[in-house]
C-alpha cells in the first residue's frame, strides 16, 4: 500500500500544481485573448469575403484565395507570415491576424451556406419593393441567413480555441508555451502539461454547452 | 357579376376614358426565351391605365412571365416594354436605346407592386416592419407615416390586430392579405398579382379575393392578374387574355371569354379548369 502511494507520488506532486497554476492562468489568458481577437476578425472578414465572394471576377480570386489558405496548415502560415513580417509587430498580432484570416476562410464558407439557404422568394420580394441592394443584404437576406448558421460559427470559436497552442511556433507565449517553459525550468512536465489539458477543457466545455442551447434556440426557426 | 365600369366596347381592349394618353403598358414583340425553350413568341399587347387585366392559359404558356417582366425579376430576350410611353426594358442612350441599367430599372420599378403566390414576407420582421419597410427605405417617410399608413392598410386587409405579429405566426391567407398591404404601401400605379391563391388551403381563398375586390373598386390601380379563379377573374377584370405557348390565343371581355369563347384552346382550357373544381 505504502508503495503504491509513494509511486503516485512520484508521478504527481499536488503542492507543485498549485505552485505552477497561477503562471498557466497567465499563459491561458494569452490564450483566451488571442482566441477573442482571432474570432472576431474571422467573423467580420468572413462574412466581408461571403458577400464579395457573389460579386463576378473579383469574387472567384477572392475564392481561390480562400481555397488556398483552408487546404495549406496554419502552423507553415504562421511561421511564414512570421518570418515575412517587420520586426517591429508583436508576434501577439502576428498570430492573432494569421489565425483570425485562417478561421475567416471557414466563417466565410458558413455564411455562404447560409445566404444560399434564404429562399429566392425573399431577394424577389426585395426588388419588388425596389429595397436598395444595401438594405436588402442588411434588412433581410444577412439577418436570415445568420441566424441560420450560428452554431456552426459556434463550432469554429472552439475549433479556433483549440487551435490557439499552434501561435507557440512564433514564440506567442499563451498557455502551451508557459506550460514548456515552466515544465523545463523544473523537469516536471506531468502536472503542468496535465493541467493545461484541464484548463483547455475547462473552457472548451462550458462553451460547447452553451453552443448546443443555441443550437437548441436557432435551428428551430 | 360585371364591374361597373365595363367598357362598352366588348371585343376590343377595356380602355379608360384617358385613351388620348396612349396605353400605360405597351409590349412590342416581347421574346424570352430560356435557354432552348421560348416562353414569350414576339408578344405584342396593351394595358391602358386603371386597366384590370386576367391572364389565363395552362402553366407554362407564358403568364407569370409576364408579370416577372413587368417586375424587372426576368429580362427580355428581344423586344422592348414601354410603361407610360417611357421605355422600361430599355433605357435611352444616345440617340436609340440600350438594355435598362440596374439603377434605371430601380428608378422605373417604383411604381409597381407585385403579389407573389408564396406570400415571401420577410420572416424576420414583425408584419408591420414588412409593411413600413419599403415606404422608409424607398419613399423616404418616416417611421411614424410609415407605421400608419401600415396600420391603415391592415386594418383594409382585415389584420389590424395582427400588426404585431410574425408572420409565421399567421395562417397562408393572412399571410398573403398582409403581403397584399406590403405591396399597396408602396401606392403603385400598377399591381401585378401572379396566382396569389394557388397556394392556399380552399377555405382562406375567398379572404383574399375579397380583399383584392375591395382593392379593385376603390381603387384606380392597373391589375395583371394570373389565375385559376375564373369567378375572380370575371368579377374583376375589364379584359381577360387566354394565352398558349407563348402567344395570345385570344382576348376578350370576360362575359365573352367565359361565356362565349371561339378558340378551341379556350374551350378545352376552361372545360379543364372547371373539371379540377376551380
Amino acid at each position: 500500500m505504502n508503495g503504491l502511494m509513494e509511486f503516485v507520488n512520484g508521478l504527481w506532486d499536488f503542492q507543485y500544481t498549485g505552485q505552477v497554476l497561477p503562471d498557466l492562468f497567465s499563459g491561458l489568458l494569452v490564450t483566451i485573448q488571442a482566441t477573442v481577437i482571432g474570432y472576431a476578425i474571422a467573423l467580420t472578414l468572413g462574412l466581408l469575403i461571403a458577400v464579395v465572394r457573389r460579386v463576378p471576377v473579383f469574387g472567384t480570386l477572392v475564392h481561390f484565395l480562400m481555397e488556398f489558405i483552408r487546404t495549406t496548415p496554419l502552423v507553415i502560415q504562421l511561421v511564414f507570415v512570421f518570418a515575412l513580417s517587420p520586426a517591429n509587430i508583436s508576434v501577439f498580432t502576428i498570430g492573432v491576424v494569421v489565425i483570425g484570416v485562417h478561421y475567416a476562410a471557414y466563417t466565410a464558407e458558413v455564411y455562404r451556406s447560409g445566404i444560399e439557404g434564404v429562399a429566392k422568394g425573399q431577394w424577389e420580394a426585395s426588388r419588388a419593393l425596389s429595397l436598395p441592394t444595401s438594405r436588402t443584404w442588411t434588412a433581410i437576406v444577412l439577418p436570415q441567413a445568420i441566424r441560420r448558421v450560428i452554431p456552426a460559427l459556434g463550432n469554429y470559436l472552439i475549433a479556433m480555441f483549440k487551435d490557439t497552442p499552434l501561435l507557440f511556433a512564433i514564440g506567442v507565449v499563451e498557455l502551451l508555451a508557459v506550460a514548456q517553459q515552466v515544465g523545463s525550468k523544473d523537469f516536471r512536465y506531468v502536472e503542468t502539461f496535465t493541467m493545461v489539458g484541464f484548463l483547455f477543457l475547462l473552457v472548451s466545455i462550458p462553451s460547447a454547452i452553451v453552443i448546443r442551447r443555441l443550437e437548441k434556440r436557432y435551428v428551430a426557426v | 357579376m360585371s364591374p361597373s365600369d365595363t367598357p362598352e366596347n366588348t371585343t376590343a381592349p377595356g380602355v379608360g376614358d384617358s385613351a388620348a394618353d396612349g396605353p400605360l403598358i405597351v409590349f412590342d414583340q416581347v421574346v424570352k426565351r430560356f435557354g432552348d425553350l421560348t416562353v414569350l413568341d414576339h408578344l405584342d399587347f396593351d394595358v391602358a391605365a386603371g386597366e384590370r387585366v386576367t391572364l389565363i392559359g395552362p402553366s407554362g404558356s407564358g403568364k407569370t412571365t409576364i408579370l416577372r417582366l413587368l417586375m424587372t425579376l426576368e429580362k427580355v430576350t428581344e423586344g422592348r416594354i414601354d410603361i407610360g410611353g417611357e421605355p422600361f426594358s430599355h433605357m435611352p442612350k444616345g440617340s436609340g436605346l440600350a438594355p435598362a441599367s440596374e439603377s434605371y430599372l430601380r428608378q422605373r420599378r417604383k411604381s409597381i407592386g407585385m403579389v407573389f403566390q408564396q406570400f415571401n414576407l420577410f420572416p424576420n420582421m414583425t408584419v408591420r416592419k414588412n409593411v413600413m419597410e419599403a415606404p422608409v427605405h424607398v419613399l423616404g417617410l418616416s417611421k411614424d407615416e410609415a407605421s400608419a399608413r401600415a396600420e391603415e392598410l391592415l386594418d383594409l386587409v382585415g389584420l389590424g390586430d395582427k400588426v404585431d405579429a410574425h408572420p409565421t405566426q399567421l395562417s397562408g391567407g393572412q399571410q398573403q392579405r398582409v403581403a397584399i398591404a406590403r405591396a399597396l404601401a408602396m401606392r403603385p400605379e400598377i399591381l401585378l398579382l401572379d396566382e396569389v391563391t394557388s397556394a392556399l388551403d380552399p377555405e382562406l381563398v375567398a379572404g383574399v379575393l375579397d380583399v383584392l375586390r375591395e382593392v379593385a373598386e376603390t381603387t384606380d390601380i392597373t391589375m395583371l392578374c394570373v389565375t385559376h379563379e375564373m369567378g375572380f377573374a370575371r368579377d374583376v377584370s375589364h379584359r381577360v387574355l387566354m394565352f398558349d405557348q407563348g402567344r395570345i390565343a385570344e382576348a376578350g371581355h370576360p362575359d365573352q371569354i367565359f361565356g362565349d369563347p371561339q378558340e378551341e384552346r379556350t374551350k378545352t382550357f376552361l372545360k379543364s379548369v372547371l373539371e379540377n373544381g376551380h
